[in-house]
């Protein structure tokens, strides 16, 4: 009973200590972001690495949510007669939940893993401590762009998804189920709302970005130099990404749709 | 102060420094002086924290207690713009080379250039070449970190490492693991260097042969403290058993062949008495 209590504290303990190291690194992060400016090149640099090369596995995802979301609401809305009301299920279900989400799970998987190991590999190569003795601060140099093109474009291809999955919805509801392409469309702007729809599904999207890359920026800088430390990283990466991301969608969606 | 007066203050001061990772004591008052441009060779078993010494000398690291001086400032109190200031005056060479695997040879000695100066791109060039040309590695500008030899590697290192002309440069086990060719390039390297440059050079290794050749000054540390320090003449002369056992290369002495524990025989008579029962 007094192990299980000592156990219990002492995991509490690590994660406070984790806690206290990830948000001490995210404030200097946030402190160093006037370099994101002033060293646009790397961060553009950084934009393309993670966003540009995370947007075909974006939009094929999107495009089969969208397909499938077509089907299911199809058989599900034919029953009431109301299939032409596709339109406004498939947007609905995709800007509200599945774009940010599925987003946010598929570029912590892509971008985030990859984060965390080239950061984690760079500190176990020295590379980070050469910097640093090269008088050049791995916060301005290596985090703060990184940090802010995760930030940046997770939004954008949460965007991308729900558009894409718009379209797929659209050419299994049109094209090969019947369904009215006026109907399907106009349905569709006819159910979503622009501040309550849309803008809830952006700022959740914002919120996964942020959360999924600090997580993957934090775990490469904290990662024990050695290849099982990486190895651990990124595992704990897309494992503490997939549960802050799907953990903070229930308490965003309790706090915008209630 | 007059010039002179400069070239004869220590270019580093450390005074009884204690450091602690974890509970594990490293260093226990450890005291020593770095003259300005020699070469200077601190040299000790593995895990007696030479690599650790480098690391609190360039500011990476705080003394639990003690004080390091570099060029008259103490490192431990500097503030991050003046610590990074000082750190643009002195260069470090790492074991691994610690090249950045995104960019080129080039770009890697560049990389100090661009960071610091506003240099035109055609003067930066010039330099860049001009130092790799003195590592012997020019013609390997367009190389990628990945299709180096570890010693290629360490040249490049060096090259990187003297871009911005520092006053010092700390080499952080600049012998391990290399051929008795490359081995002799870096030694070369690290002599020409310092006589041409007029550098002051720290070397921490457990290379007995190498390092004594070319050291003006050899500091022999374990166990947290100095156990001899001098000229090599001088360390030769008065040493220690602990150091000669070092320097000798001999495998037992005052530090022991057998890991400290129970007696063979204790642990015998205790396995058939154990049996018996």
């Amino acid at each position: 009973m007094i192990d299980a209590l000592a156990n219990l504290g002492r995991a509490g303990l690590r994660w406070l200590s984790v806690l206290g190291r990830a948000s001490i690194f995210l404030l200097r992060v946030l402190r160093s972001q006037d370099a994101v400016v002033r060293r646009y090149r790397l961060t553009f640099a950084e934009i393309y690495s993670v966003g540009v090369r995370s947007l075909l596995i974006i939009a094929v995802s999107g495009l089969f949510v969208g397909m499938v979301l077509g089907y299911q609401g199809y058989i599900t809305l034919v029953r009431f007669g109301a299939a032409e009301a596709l339109g406004g299920a498939v947007a609905l279900a995709l800007v509200r939940e599945l774009g940010p989400v599925v987003t946010a799970l598929l570029f912590a998987g892509r971008a985030g893993s990859a984060l965390t190991a080239e950061i984690g590999l760079m500190k176990t190569t020295e590379q980070l401590s050469a910097m640093e003795m090269m008088a050049v601060d791995p916060y301005r140099r290596v985090f703060a762009p990184r940090f802010f093109a995760g930030f940046l474009s997770m939004p954008l291809l949460a965007a991308i998804f729900s558009a894409v999955g718009v379209i797929g919805g659209y050419i299994v509801g049109g094209g090969l189920l019947g369904v009215d392409s006026g109907a399907y469309f106009s349905q569709m702007q006819a159910v979503t709302d622009w501040r309550e729809d849309v803008v809830s599904g952006v700022i959740k999207s914002i919120v996964f970005g942020f959360v999924v890359t600090w997580i993957a920026v934090f775990q490469g800088f904290d990662a024990e130099p050695t290849s099982e430390g990486i190895s651990r990283a990124t595992t704990q990466t897309v494992v503490m990404s997939a549960l802050a991301v799907l953990g903070l969608d229930f308490v965003l969606t309790g706090m915008m749709f209630t | 102060m007059n010039e002179e007066r400069v070239a004869d203050t220590p270019h580093v001061v450390v005074e009884d420094l204690v450091f602690r990772r974890g509970r594990k004591l490293i260093f226990d008052g450890l005291s020593l002086t770095v003259p300005r441009g020699r070469v200077t060779t601190v040299m000790g078993p593995s895990g007696t924290g030479k690599t650790t010494l480098l690391r609190l000398i360039g500011g990476q690291l705080r003394p639990d207690s003690g004080r390091i001086w570099v060029d008259g400032e103490e490192v431990a109190r500097l503030s991050t713009r003046r610590l990074y200031a000082l750190r643009k005056r002195m260069g470090m060479l790492f074991q691994t080379g610690a090249l950045l695997t995104d960019l080129n040879v080039f770009e890697n000695v560049a990389f100090p250039l661009r960071e610091h100066t506003d240099l035109p791109e055609e003067l930066i060039r010039n330099l860049v070449l001009m130092k790799l040309e003195a590592v012997g590695l020019r013609a390997a500008r367009d190389l990628s970190p990945s299709q180096l030899s570890g010693g290629m590697a360490r040249r490049v290192a060096l090259a990187r490492a003297i871009a911005l002309d520092p006053d010092m440069i700390l080499y952080d086990e600049p012998f391990a693991g290399l051929d008795p060719i490359t081995m002799g390039q870096i030694v070369t390297l690290i002599q020409r260097t310092n006589r041409t440059l007029g550098l002051t050079s720290v070397l921490v290794t457990h290379d007995v042969v190498e390092a004594m050749d070319i050291s003006d000054q050899v500091v022999l540390i374990a166990e947290g403290r100095v156990m001899d320090a001098g000229t090599v003449e001088q360390v030769r002369a008065g040493m220690s058993a602990w150091s000669k056992q070092f320097l000798e290369g001999r495998p037992d002495g005052p530090v022991p062949f057998h890991y400290p524990g129970d007696s063979y025989r204790d642990d015998l008579v205790r396995g058939r008495e154990s049996r018996n029962d």
